[in-house]
């Protein structure tokens, strides 16, 4: 039963970071809208928090440092939604639409 | 082969296999629903299922984090801005540029396989741990050796909340 100890090994969280990554990349590319592609970001910066928190557990000598910059990534994640959702509100305001190829007024 | 029987640690087990499942679900669901909403709830059940990683890890306090501050705080900022700013009856379809559709899974395929052939082909050192990593003793590194940076954090929240009520309020009277 090799699948049940999948929790004590380091590649497992490694893995799943980054397909957590890839899937984040994936909506940022193929999304229109830009809520969409805020909520891609989150998927990114939740790879990244994963990978920290891997290495802090597996190999870092102090168990503390990952746990930190965890914390420290929520809370700039936390700052870059409020943000970027205040940014989208004020550009639905001005072009009533949120898809982000409408934006183009600056486009020669 | 006869398989042995059921005990505490297949549980372990099994729980872990569910927080993955979670995770990867909600992020599929994250990044390919047709709306937007279905979308922020696809991205509550991945930070469900991280918050369980997270718990597997040895960090419960982190895990207790996530749950507040991503499930609790930040989901819920992002569906306010979807009732405010989204249109569901201009959604417009089709291509949304050169690297959407298949060159768009490519692209994730490459940047999943790189990362993991980097992970599998790396052999990680593993060190001596020098303390036992708990909540008490993260409360005194974050007030004694990272006390700058949990002090230029808070600034940044603070700024990044008066920033957010000033954009989201200039043009409103009009």
């Amino acid at each position: 039963m090799e699948i049940l100890t999948l929790y004590n090994n380091l590649n497992t969280y490694l893995i799943i970071g980054a397909l957590l990554f890839a899937m984040g990349i994936y909506g940022l590319i193929t999304r229109r809208t830009l809520i969409g592609m805020l909520i891609a970001a989150e998927l990114v910066l939740a790879a990244a928090s994963i990978n920290f928190m891997a290495f802090n557990r597996f190999t870092a000598p102090d168990p503390l440092v990952g746990q930190i910059f965890t914390l420290f990534i929520m809370a700039i994640a936390a700052a870059e939604a409020a943000i970027g959702l205040s940014i989208v509100v004020a550009i639905y305001r001005n072009y009533k639409s949120i898809d982000a190829e409408d934006l183009v007024e600056l486009k020669g | 082969m006869n398989l042995p029987l059921p005990n505490a640690d297949h549980m372990i087990g099994l729980v872990f296999l569910l927080m993955i499942g979670l995770t990867l679900f909600g992020g599929l669901i994250a990044c390919n629903a047709d709306r937007l909403v279905r979308a922020v709830a696809g991205l509550v059940v991945s930070f469900v299922g991280v918050a369980g990683l997270y718990y597997f890890l040895n960090s419960p306090f982190i895990a207790m984090m996530q749950m507040l501050i991503y499930v609790g705080a930040v989901a819920v900022t992002i569906s306010f801005a979807i009732m405010f700013a989204a249109p569901e009856e201009s959604k417009k379809h089709g291509p949304s540029g050169m690297l959407s559709g298949p060159l768009g899974i490519i692209t994730a395929g490459l940047v999943f396989g790189g990362f993991t052939l980097l992970a599998l082909k790396t052999d990680f050192q593993v060190h001596e741990k020098i303390n036992n990593g708990s909540v008490e003793s993260m409360g005194q590194m974050l007030l004694t050796s990272y006390s700058m940076v949990f002090e230029l954090i808070s600034i940044v929240l603070l700024v990044a909340i008066i920033g957010a009520l000033v954009i989201a309020r200039r043009g409103r009277s009009s």
